[in-house]
C-alpha cells in the first residue's frame, strides 16, 4: 500500500513537466548566474523567471483551451487562425473608434463564434475534429486579412495595450489574467460536474450518451471554450506587440499548445485532462525557448529541439516503450 | 454502370465542379482558356500536384502528412545549397535530397506503427523539425548558377505557337500516373484502402498492415522531397521558406478530389481534378486582378467544407446511421 503523498509523485502528471523544469533552471543556471534574480526597477519586478511567465501567457492560455478539447478526444488546430482573427478586428475596431468595453466584447464574441463553428462541425456534422478545424486554419488566416485589409494594423490605445504591458502589484498584468483564468475554469470543472462530464466524452461517446449526458452539447461546449481561449490569447498577443498583424500573429501556436498540453500529460486519445500539467507545460515550453537564446541557438532553429522534445515525451508515454522497459527491470507495468 | 456511377459519385462530383468552374473562368476573362495559360499552370503547380500524390496514399490508409511542405522546404534548400555553395555534382544532390525525404518519411511512419502515435502528432512534429533543419541551413535564398541545372529549366517545348517550360508538368504527369498506377493496380494500393477501410480487419486478413503503412509515409515522403525538387526548377532559386502551407493545400486537393479522410476510399483521378479545381481558382483570381490573393485561402477553405459536408452526406446515404 502506498500513502497519498507516494501515490501523487508516481501518478501525478505534473510529475514530468516539473522534472524537465528542474532540468532547465540546471542548464540555466550553467548559462546565466542570475537566472533566478528577481530586481526592482521602476516599481516592477523583473527577471528571466518573470520573462518567462509574461512571454508564456499566449501559450497558457492556448494551452486551457486546448486541454479541454483534447480531453473530449479532439483537437483544435485553428486556434493560430482565430487569433489572427480576434487581433484583426480589435485594431480594426480600435482604429474606427469604438470604445474599449465594445471592443472587447466584440472580439471574444468573434472568438467564440469560431469555436462554436468548430463544434457545430464537429459534434453535428460529425466530422473528424482534425479536418473541421483544419478548414478555419486554411481559411481563418484569409478573413483575419480580408478583415484588416491585408495591412498591419497598428494599436494606440494605451488601456487596449495595458493587457499585455501593463503591471499589477508589480508584476506583469498578462500571467496574472491568465493564471486567474486558470483558477476560474479549474473551480468551474472540478467543483461541478462538467470537468467529468467532458472526460467521460472523451473516453467513451456512446457509453456517455446512453449513460444520459448530451455529448453534442458537451463537445460543442468544449470547442467554444478554445475558441474563447484563443480569443483571449489573440487580444493578449496583438496588445504585447501594439500593432495586429493577420499574417504572423499566433502562426505555429497552436502546436505549442498542443506540445504543452501532451507534455503536461493530458492524453491525446481523451478522457482525461489535468490543467495544472498544461500550466506547467506551456511554462516548459517558455522556458526551453529562453534557455534556446541563452545558449544561442537562433529563433529559425529553435524549432528542432522542440520537436525533438515532444517525439521524445510521446515516446515515453506509448505503451510499446513502456512494455519494454518493463521487460528490461523484469516486470509488467500494470495497464 | 450503375454501381460504377454510385462509387464514382464524388469524382465525378469533382469533375463536373472543376469543368463548371473552368468554363465560367474562361466566359469570364478572356485568354484563361489559351494553351500558354493552361501550361504554365500545370508547371507552376506541379510541386503541389506531386505533393499530392503522396498526401493520396498517405490519406487511402487513413492517416495524414503534415510534413509534406516542410520537407519540401528543406529539399529546396539543401539542393541548392549542397550544388552552389558545396560545388555537389547537381545528380548526387538530387539524389541525396529524394533519399533524405524517403528516410524521414519511413522514420515517422516508424514511430507512427511501432509506437502507436497519433499520425498528425508525429508529422507536426516532423514539421517542426523538417523547417527548423531548413532554416538551419540557410535562411537566404540561393540563386542556381550551375550549368547543368540551367540545361534542365531550359527544356522548351512548342505547343502551338507558344513555348513553354514543361520539364515540371512532365514529373507532375509522370508521377500522377505512377500513383495510379500504384494505388489502382497493385497488391499495394490495395493493401492501403483495406487498411484505411477497417485496421483491423486488415490484420486479421494477414495483411501486411505495418509495413505497407510505414512503406505509405515514406513514399509521401519521397514525393514531397520531390516536389521541393521540382520547384526549384520553377523558381531557379533555393528558399527555406518555400512550401508554408503547403500541406493545407495538399489535404484540400485530396480531400475535393472526394477521397475520404478516415481512409478506405478514394481515386487518383479526384486527386487530379481536385488539383485542376484548386489551380483554376488560383489562376482566376490572378486573372481577376482586383480580388486579392488571400481570397484564395478563404475559398480554398470553403470548398473543403463544402466537399466535406458532401462526403457525410453520401456516406449517410450509402450507409445506415451508426447507432
Amino acid at each position: 500500500m502506498s500513502g497519498p503523498r507516494k501515490s501523487f509523485w508516481k501518478n501525478s502528471p505534473a510529475v514530468w513537466p516539473l522534472a524537465g523544469l528542474f532540468l532547465l533552471a540546471v542548464v540555466n543556471l550553467r548559462y546565466s548566474k542570475n537566472f533566478f534574480s528577481l530586481t526592482q526597477s521602476d516599481g516592477h519586478y523583473v527577471g528571466t523567471v518573470i520573462d518567462i511567465f509574461d512571454r508564456g501567457s499566449v501559450c497558457l492560455v492556448l494551452a486551457l483551451g486546448m486541454t479541454l478539447v483534447i480531453a473530449t478526444g479532439g483537437i483544435d488546430l485553428s486556434v493560430g487562425s482565430v487569433m489572427a482573427i480576434v487581433g484583426a478586428v480589435a485594431a480594426t475596431m480600435l482604429q474606427n473608434g469604438h470604445s474599449l468595453p465594445v471592443v472587447l466584447a466584440a472580439s471574444l464574441g468573434v472568438g467564440l463564434l469560431c469555436g462554436v463553428v468548430n463544434g457545430l462541425l464537429v459534434s453535428w456534422a460529425r466530422i473528424q475534429p482534425i479536418v473541421a478545424t483544419l478548414i478555419l486554419m486554411v481559411a481563418g488566416r484569409g478573413i483575419a486579412q480580408v478583415i484588416s485589409d491585408g495591412q498591419q494594423v497598428q494599436i494606440l490605445d494605451d488601456h487596449f495595450n495595458f493587457i499585455g504591458n501593463g503591471f499589477l502589484w508589480g508584476f506583469p498584468f498578462a500571467p496574472i489574467l491568465v493564471t486567474a483564468i486558470y483558477a476560474l475554469v479549474w473551480f468551474w470543472l472540478r467543483r461541478s460536474a462538467s470537468g467529468l462530464f467532458i472526460e467521460a466524452v472523451g473516453d467513451n461517446e456512446t457509453a456517455s450518451r446512453f449513460a444520459g449526458l448530451a455529448t453534442a452539447r458537451v463537445k460543442c461546449l468544449a470547442y467554444a471554450l478554445s475558441g474563447l481561449c484563443a480569443a483571449v490569447a489573440g487580444l493578449l498577443a496583438a496588445s504585447y506587440i501594439k500593432d495586429a498583424d493577420p499574417l504572423t500573429a499566433g502562426q505555429n501556436m497552436e502546436l505549442d499548445a498542443i506540445f504543452a498540453v501532451v507534455i503536461g500529460g493530458t492524453a491525446l486519445s481523451g478522457g482525461r485532462f489535468n490543467l495544472l500539467g498544461s500550466y506547467l507545460g506551456a511554462i516548459l515550453l517558455q522556458t526551453l525557448t529562453i534557455t534556446m537564446y541563452f545558449v544561442g541557438v537562433s529563433s529559425a532553429v529553435a524549432p528542432v529541439p522542440k520537436a525533438v522534445l515532444i517525439i521524445i515525451v510521446c515516446l515515453m508515454q506509448s505503451e510499446t516503450t513502456r512494455r519494454w522497459l518493463g521487460g528490461l527491470w523484469g516486470k509488467r507495468v500494470a495497464s | 454502370m450503375k454501381t460504377f456511377l454510385r462509387q464514382r459519385l464524388p469524382q465525378l462530383t469533382t469533375a463536373g465542379i472543376f469543368l463548371l468552374l473552368f468554363a465560367a473562368a474562361s466566359w469570364r476573362y478572356q485568354y484563361f482558356c489559351s494553351t500558354r495559360n493552361v501550361a504554365s499552370f500545370f508547371t507552376n503547380n506541379a510541386s503541389l500536384g506531386i505533393i499530392a500524390v503522396g498526401m493520396t496514399l498517405v490519406i487511402f490508409a487513413g492517416g495524414i502528412d503534415l510534413s509534406v511542405g516542410a520537407v519540401a522546404g528543406f529539399t529546396n534548400i539543401l539542393v541548392t545549397t549542397l550544388v552552389e555553395s558545396h560545388g555537389w555534382p547537381p545528380v548526387a544532390a538530387m539524389l541525396l535530397g529524394l533519399a533524405i525525404g524517403a528516410l524521414f518519411g519511413t522514420a515517422m511512419g516508424f514511430i507512427i506503427q511501432v509506437f502507436r502515435q497519433p499520425p498528425f502528432l508525429v508529422t507536426l512534429a516532423g514539421m517542426f523539425f523538417a523547417r527548423g533543419c531548413a532554416y538551419w541551413i540557410s535562411t537566404a535564398s540561393i540563386e542556381i548558377k550551375n550549368l547543368f541545372y540551367e540545361h534542365l529549366t531550359d527544356i522548351t517545348a512548342k505547343m502551338g505557337d507558344t513555348t513553354i517550360h514543361p520539364l515540371p508538368a512532365y514529373i507532375l504527369i509522370a508521377m500522377l500516373i505512377l500513383g495510379y498506377v500504384l494505388g489502382h493496380h497493385t497488391r499495394f494500393g490495395r493493401n492501403l484502402l483495406a487498411i484505411g477501410g477497417s485496421e483491423q480487419s486488415a490484420l486479421l486478413m494477414g495483411l501486411p498492415v505495418g509495413a505497407t503503412k510505414i512503406c505509405s509515409y515514406a513514399l509521401c515522403g519521397t514525393l514531397a522531397a520531390l516536389g521541393g525538387l521540382v520547384s526549384t526548377f520553377i523558381t531557379g532559386s533555393g528558399n527555406s521558406t518555400y512550401g508554408i502551407g503547403l500541406e493545407l493545400d495538399a489535404i484540400a486537393v485530396v480531400v475535393i478530389g472526394g477521397t475520404l479522410l478516415t481512409g478506405g476510399r478514394g481515386h487518383l483521378f479526384g486527386t487530379l481534378c481536385g488539383f485542376l479545381i484548386i489551380g483554376t481558382i488560383q489562376s482566376a483570381i490572378e486573372f481577376d486582378g482586383s480580388l486579392s490573393s488571400w481570397w484564395t485561402r478563404i475559398i480554398t477553405g470553403g470548398l473543403l467544407l463544402a466537399f466535406i459536408l458532401l462526403q457525410r452526406l453520401l456516406l449517410r446515404a450509402t450507409q445506415k446511421r451508426p447507432a
